[in-house]
């Protein structure tokens, strides 16, 4: 399979990071071990050639009974190139955790609230993590497999 | 005439015209309020513009304040974040006062049965005229707003 | 001073909250506050099947739906890998910019009265009424439309449609003239966009913006052209950019953008094709006619890939066929409704496709999809599991990060720029709270 620019550039110089990569669909995918998304992301901004200069979309996947249950999906654009890629972060744990990228993108803010708002996975070094779409009483995360879509919990503030 | 034991008119014959007079007078001066939130909105600006011209019901006037509004239109869904604000307008209004839903989602959630939604505002507030459809058609709304005048001509007027 | 601006405020739409620490009169921190219209978009998605997702994209961006609709329709395809016949391209094209049209009109109607230009508002709704009109023709709805189907569209284009579209066109251009004519060079309105809510060009791709607001910095990123999608390369349009990025910009993009897609409907309306609006049960495209009278004289082997066994017992068919639905299937083509209520096969493969625990099965994977919405790049990332139903569903709101950085925009300027700025984001609750 050849290989795009993007995907030989990360395995070439994170390729102890890199756990898996494939371009299915033409969309270039790579999956990264946690500790390296920082490094990544940064490198992907900030190297000459590539530019990924747009932080186009961060969410969550909740893998139910998988091991590590969530995955962080990333998806970069470069305005230079026209050219997307997507960067994968398996978490798992009990408390998952990983690295906010809001150093990086100021998008990364709000995204990354969202994520913790659904899925309950935090992240180090964010300024502000709070809920962003239910209320602050709100109990557990809607979007995990495990919460039922129609588990309403009391209404709160003046009755 | 009515005049019951201890001499005291009830319902009259001058009493009843004033109710009937002064409900003339309340069902074509219909000041609203439009709370406005989502989908339904779309449809409510269609009714209030000129194809469909809400004025011709004496309702062309939406009052932006709870305080100056009589008829409360209740327009797109209600999450469960949203529901104590809506109570919260709906007691600052001054009697006598009318709700109306507009939608599905506020008669009775319509297809969002999941954590978020409110199955219907009637849990919260009273409702008088519930119109459904999703979104309405102007011409439903109008006919509920008719319905809603007859209401308020027909009801017995406190003063 | 703290001033809590919604979110029963009428420039709030009803579902945002602005709290604002005020110096005088000037915004020194705005912190919003969204969430109001939460309806669990993502979390309905993955309980039903790829086709009953559709109802919901609707209520994404209500002012533009069928883009939503054409979107989630696209991104499914890709993961299944359905290329969809020429005219139902054109077809999804022409009615994405109706829908366009559509969104502009109502930002720019709504964003004017809101600084007081009623008799904007009420031209501006009265070309939507137009608009509408025609989507309602096409469509059979107004607003909620459920257009799209995977791989298709639910029906052709009606008789007479180019005559009346292009006459509603007409009258729309009208309408913008009148719309121009009371403000781009209104004293009032000018003072009050021009110059407030600036957001700069590197400011906006750091917040991930995309959309007229972030051409109005003069970037000229527009998903129609840096990846073309349906058959985007094929017409000819510009791209309007502005250069301060302020109110006043946005608003000039928005105007423009709309003679743009005018002009692209006018061209697809010159050069559309004619043809199947659908692809068959295997990818291939097939005319909906062909099938019917295939259908009537019982040779309805190649059209229905599964068979189905009845069970003396009259319990209905077996499971064992469940099987043959494997996760490669192209299956995805819905039988036109006449057809569905007027012949058992075309019943047997809607229902085949409709059900739950059928299905349409689009392989293991993932697929990102991004279409250019009328705020901005509207992407779905769609993970499937090879089941009948998406296992993630995840909506790239556009105006998600553009309310993101609004905290930011609001600072330096006034109270009463507030409603302004707000106007001019587009905000549309569905699909930012989803
Ligand atoms: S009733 Fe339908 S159109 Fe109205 S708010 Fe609810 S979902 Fe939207």
């Amino acid at each position: 399979m050849e290989k795009s620019k993007t995907l030989e550039k990360i395995v070439g110089k994170f390729s102890e990071a890199v756990i898996d990569l494939h371009s299915q669909l033409g969309y270039d995918t790579v999956i990264i071990a946690k500790s390296a998304l920082l490094e990544v992301a940064r490198f992907l901004k900030q190297d000459p050639e590539l530019q990924y200069n747009y932080l186009m979309d961060l969410t969550a996947v909740d893998y139910w009974k998988r091991t590590p249950r969530f995955e962080m999906v990333y998806h970069f654009l470069s305005l230079k190139n026209k050219y997307r890629v997507r960067v994968k972060v398996p978490v798992g744990g009990a408390e998952p955790e990983v690295d906010s990228l809001t150093s990086l993108w100021p998008a990364a803010n709000w995204y990354e609230r969202e994520v913790y708002d659904m899925f309950g996975i935090k992240f180090k070094g964010h300024p502000d993590l709070r809920r962003i779409l239910m209320y602050p009483e709100f109990e557990g995360h809607p979007l995990r497999k495990d919460y039922p879509i129609q588990k309403r919990q009391p209404r709160v503030g003046p009755k | 005439m009515e005049i019951d034991t201890k001499g005291n008119m009830q319902t009259g014959f001058f009493t009843s015209r004033i109710d009937k007079m002064i409900g003339w007078a309340r069902k074509y001066s219909i000041f609203q309020y439009p709370f406005v939130t989502a989908c339904c909105g779309m449809e409510y600006m269609a009714t209030a513009c000129a194809h469909y011209d809400i004025d011709r019901f004496g309702a062309g006037l939406p009052r932006f304040s709870p305080r100056q509004a009589d008829v409360l239109f209740v327009v797109g869904t209600i999450s469960q974040k949203l529901a104590p604000v809506l109570v919260n307008v709906y007691e600052q209004m001054c009697a006598p006062k009318w709700v109306v839903a507009f939608g599905v989602c506020t008669c009775t959630g319509g297809f969002y049965d999941d954590y978020a939604t409110v199955r219907g505002i009637d849990h919260i507030i009273p409702v008088d005229i519930y119109i459904p459809g999703c979104p309405p058609r102007p011409e439903t709304v109008l006919q509920g707003l008719m319905l809603l005048q007859e209401k308020i001509q027909n009801q017995r007027q406190e003063v | 001073m703290f001033l809590n601006i919604g979110p029963a405020h009428p420039a709030m739409h009803g579902v945002i909250q602005i709290h604002a620490e005020l110096d005088g009169e000037i915004v020194r921190k705005a912190d919003i506050e969204i969430g109001y219209l939460h309806r669990a978009f993502e979390k309905h998605c993955e309980t039903g099947t790829y086709s009953q997702c559709f109802p919901y994209t609707d209520r994404l961006n209500y002012a533009s739906p069928l883009i939503n609709n054409f979107g989630f329709a696209a991104a499914v395809e890709k993961l299944m890998g359905l290329e969809i016949p020429e005219r139902c391209n054109y077809i999804r094209i022409i009615m994405s910019e109706i829908s366009r049209i559509t969104d502009h009109l109502t930002c720019i109607g709504a964003s004017a009265m809101e600084l007081g230009a009623f008799s904007v508002f009420l031209y501006a709704i009265k070309a939507r009424e137009w608009l509408y009109e025609l989507i309602e023709s096409v469509t059979g709805a107004r607003l909620t439309v459920s257009y799209a189907r995977i791989g298709g569209v639910k029906a052709d284009l009606p008789e007479g449609f180019e005559e009346r579209c292009q006459a509603t066109l007409q009258k729309t251009r009208e309408v913008l003239k009148e719309v121009d004519q009371l403000l781009t060079r209104n004293r009032i309105f000018y003072d009050r966009m021009c110059g407030v809510g600036i957001i700069s060009a590197d400011d906006a791709v750091d917040y991930g913006i995309t959309g007229p607001f972030l051409r109005s910095t003069g970037i000229e990123y527009d998903v129609r052209k840096a990846f073309p999608y349906f058959l985007y390369e094929r017409f000819a349009f510009d791209i309007p950019i502005g250069e301060h990025g302020d109110n006043y910009d946005r608003y000039l993009v928005r105007m423009e953008e709309m003679y743009q897609s005018i002009r692209i409907i006018e061209q697809a309306l010159d050069t559309i094709p004619q043809g199947p609006t659908n692809v068959d049960s295997e990818g291939n495209v097939i005319d909906p006619d062909l099938m019917a009278d295939l259908g009537k004289f019982g040779k309805t082997s190649g059209l229905l890939k599964n068979e189905v066994l009845i069970q003396p017992t009259l319990q209905g068919s077996e499971k064992r066929y469940h099987d043959r639905v494997r996760a490669k299937s192209k299956e995805a083509w819905l039988p036109p409704k006449e057809q569905v209520y007027s012949n058992i096969e075309a019943l047997m493969n809607h229902f085949k496709i409709v059900m739950l625990g059928h299905g349409i099965r689009p392989p293991k994977g993932e697929a990102y999809v991004a279409v250019e919405g009328a705020n901005g790049e509207l992407g779905f990332y769609i993970v499937s599991d090879g089941t009948d139903r998406p296992w993630r569903v995840r909506c790239h709101p556009p105006c998600f990060p553009i309310m993101a950085a609004l905290g930011k925009i609001l600072v330096g300027d006034q109270v009463a720029d507030i409603v302004p700025t707000f106007g001019s984001v587009n905000m549309i609750a569905g699909e930012l709270d989803r």
